[in-house]
C-alpha cells in the first residue's frame, strides 16, 4: 500500500519540476534590483559624500551637490500626500462602509479604476490646464503637488479599502446589533484595526510622487533655482522649485560636459530615500502583524 | 395565552433579490417565556432575527414586508432604530470578541448610548459579566484583550455585551455551535435566571436544548411555520404535524 508506485514517482518528479520554476521565476525578481543598486553605487561612488547631499550644484551645475533638488522633491511629496492622503482615506471610507449598489456609486468605481490607468504624461498636461492656467496657481509648488496628489489618489482609495476590509464583518455586525450608529462603529472599531494598513498604503505613494518627472515638469519644477546652502524651508508654495527626479533628467540630457559620477549620484540619492520610505513602510506593516488583535 | 403578545410577526415576507426565503408567517411572543425556534438550516432562523432589530437595514438587496410589532410598536416604522436595538440583544452564533478590551467589550454599547461616568459603567460591567457567568474568571484582567479569551468565554463576553444595554428581549442565534458542552450546560442556567427579567428567543439546531428551556416552541421549516405549540407538544411521540416528530427525532433534515 504504501510502496512507490509509477503514477506517484510521476507525480513527484511534477511535484518537484513546478515548485522549481515557479520559485525561479519569483527569485529572478531579486536580480535586476540587486544589478540597478549594484551598477548605479559603482558608478557614483566618486561623488558620494554627506556634502553632496547639503551642497548646492555649482558651474553650471557640472558640480556640486543636490541640496534643492532633495528639498524640492520632500515639498512635492510631503505637500500632495497632504492633500491626497485626506481626501483618499475619507473616500474610501465611504466607498466601502456606506454606499450602496447603486449607480453613482458605481460611477465612483469606474472614475477611480480608470483615473488609476491615466498615464503620468496625461495629469501633467491635466495640471497645467487646471491648476498652472484654469485655478490661476502658475507654475509653483502649489500646482505641482495637486498634480501629484490626483495621480496617487486613486492608488490611496485603493489601498485603503482593502485595509478596510481587512476588518472582519462580524465585528461590524456585533456593532450595530447593540445600537451603535455606523460612524461609532468606523471610530471605534473599523479604523483602529486598520489605521496601519492605511498608512502603509500612504507611504508607499511617496516612492511615486517622488519619482515621477512627467507632471511636475510641466507645472512647477525648474532645472535651476539658487537657494542658500543647508535652507531647510528655502521656497515659497507660490514659487517654481527643484526636484530629484527633474534634476537627474536635466544632467542626464541637457549639461554638457558634467562629471559623470554625478547624475549617478543624484539616482543614488532619489532612491535611497525612495528605499528608505519603503522600509518604514515595511516595518509598519510588520509592527502591524505582530499586534494584531485578532 | 390570551394576553397580548410583546412581540407580533405578521405576515412577514423577506426576499433577497428575487428567492423568497420567509414565505408570511405569523406568530406572537410572551413576555418573559423562553420561545424556541428550531429548524435545518437554510430555513430562515436567522434571517427572522435580522428583521426583528432591522439589521437586515445592512442587506441592500432584502425586501421586507409583513409587521413586526413589539410592545404594540411597528418595527420598520421606528424612527428610532439604535434604540430599537439596544431594546434587543442579540447573540450570533460564533462568539464575537471586540478587539478591545474585555472590558471596553462591555462598556460599548453603553458608551455608545451616551454613558460616560466611570462609576455607572464599572458597575454595569460588573453586572453584565456577572450576569454571562464570566466575572469570576476574568475579574483581574478587565484590560486584556477580549479577543484572546477561549471560545466559550468570548460567547459568554458577547452575552454580557448582549446584556450591556440592558434588553427587554434578548436573541440567542445557535449560540452553542462553537463552544463545549459543559460551557454550554452553564450559559443555559444563566438564561433560567435571566427570563425573570426578560424574554429570550431561543434558535437553536440543537432539538434537546429547545426541549430542555423553551416553554414553546416553532418549527421552521423553508420559510413557513411547520407547527408552533407548548415544547412539551412538540417535543412529544405525538405532536401536530408528523413532520415535527419525524425532524426532532432525527428521521429526516
Amino acid at each position: 500500500m504504501f510502496t512507490e508506485t509509477l503514477l506517484v514517482r510521476r507525480k513527484k518528479r511534477q511535484e518537484a519540476l513546478a515548485k522549481w520554476i515557479f520559485c525561479g521565476m519569483a527569485a529572478s525578481m531579486i536580480v535586476p534590483l540587486l544589478l540597478i543598486i549594484g551598477y548605479l553605487i559603482t558608478r557614483a561612488w566618486p561623488s558620494l559624500s554627506l556634502s553632496f547631499l547639503v551642497d548646492l550644484p555649482v558651474r553650471g551645475m557640472k558640480e556640486g551637490g543636490v541640496w534643492p533638488a532633495l528639498i524640492g522633491t520632500i515639498y512635492l511629496v510631503v505637500l500632495s500626500l497632504a492633500v491626497s492622503a485626506p481626501v483618499g482615506i475619507l473616500a474610501a471610507v465611504y466607498l466601502n462602509e456606506y454606499a450602496r449598489d447603486n449607480w453613482l456609486n458605481r460611477l465612483i468605481n469606474l472614475a477611480v479604476i480608470n483615473l488609476a490607468g491615466v498615464p503620468s504624461i496625461v495629469h501633467a498636461l491635466f495640471g497645467l490646464g487646471a491648476f498652472v492656467y484654469a485655478a490661476r496657481f502658475g507654475y509653483s509648488i502649489v500646482s505641482a503637488s495637486l498634480t501629484l496628489a490626483i495621480m496617487t489618489l486613486p492608488v490611496i482609495i485603493a489601498s485603503t479599502r482593502e485595509a478596510l476590509a481587512s476588518v472582519p464583518r462580524s465585528f461590524r455586525e456585533a456593532c450595530w446589533n447593540v445600537g451603535a450608529t455606523r460612524w461609532q462603529t468606523i471610530k471605534s472599531i473599523v479604523l483602529p484595526n486598520s489605521i496601519t494598513g492605511i498608512l502603509t498604503g500612504v507611504i508607499l505613494q511617496v516612492s511615486r510622487a517622488a519619482g515621477e518627472t512627467a507632471p511636475i515638469m510641466f507645472t512647477g519644477a525648474v532645472f535651476f533655482k539658487a537657494v542658500h546652502k543647508g535652507d531647510l524651508f528655502p521656497y515659497g508654495l507660490h514659487e517654481q522649485c527643484m526636484s530629484l527626479s527633474m534634476h537627474l533628467y536635466t544632467l542626464s540630457t541637457q549639461v554638457p560636459d558634467v562629471k559623470e559620477s554625478i547624475p549617478f549620484a543624484t539616482a543614488v540619492v532619489l532612491l535611497g530615500s525612495v528605499l528608505l520610505v519603503n522600509a518604514a513602510a515595511i516595518s509598519l506593516r510588520a509592527f502591524l502583524r505582530a499586534r494584531k488583535k485578532w | 395565552m390570551s394576553m397580548r403578545p410583546q412581540i407580533a410577526f405578521e405576515d412577514l415576507r423577506l426576499a433577497y433579490g428575487a428567492k423568497e426565503v420567509l414565505h408570511g408567517i405569523s406568530f406572537g411572543i410572551q413576555r418573559n417565556e423562553i420561545f424556541g425556534i428550531i429548524g435545518p438550516a437554510q430555513s430562515g432562523k436567522t434571517s427572522l432575527l435580522r428583521c426583528l432589530n432591522r439589521t437586515i437595514d445592512f442587506i441592500p438587496e432584502a425586501r421586507v414586508s409583513g409587521r413586526i410589532e413589539v410592545d404594540g410598536v411597528e418595527v420598520r416604522e421606528s424612527r428610532n432604530v439604535y434604540g430599537l436595538r439596544r431594546k434587543i440583544g442579540m447573540v450570533a452564533p460564533l462568539p464575537v470578541g471586540l478587539p478591545l478590551s474585555i472590558y471596553d467589550n462591555v462598556a460599548f454599547a453603553p458608551r455608545c448610548a451616551g454613558l460616560t461616568r466611570k462609576r455607572d459603567l464599572d458597575q454595569l460591567v460588573e453586572r453584565c459579566l456577572r450576569q454571562a457567568a464570566l466575572w469570576d474568571e476574568v475579574k483581574d484582567r478587565l484590560d486584556s484583550l477580549g479577543t484572546k479569551l477561549s471560545g466559550g468565554q468570548q460567547q459568554r463576553l458577547t452575552i454580557a455585551r448582549a446584556l450591556s444595554h440592558q434588553p427587554e428581549i434578548l436573541c440567542l442565534d445557535e449560540f452553542s455551535i462553537a463552544i463545549d458542552p459543559v460551557t454550554t450546560m452553564r450559559i443555559e442556567d444563566v438564561l433560567k435566571e435571566l427570563r425573570r427579567d426578560m424574554t429570550v428567543i431561543l434558535v437553536t439546531n440543537l432539538t434537546q436544548q429547545a426541549r430542555r428551556l423553551a416553554d414553546r416552541t416553532m418549527f421552521l421549516w423553508n420559510g413557513v411555520i411547520v407547527e408552533l405549540d407548548k415544547s412539551d407538544v412538540i417535543f412529544s411521540d405525538k405532536p401536530g404535524n408528523r413532520k415535527t416528530y419525524e425532524y426532532v427525532n432525527g428521521i429526516f433534515g
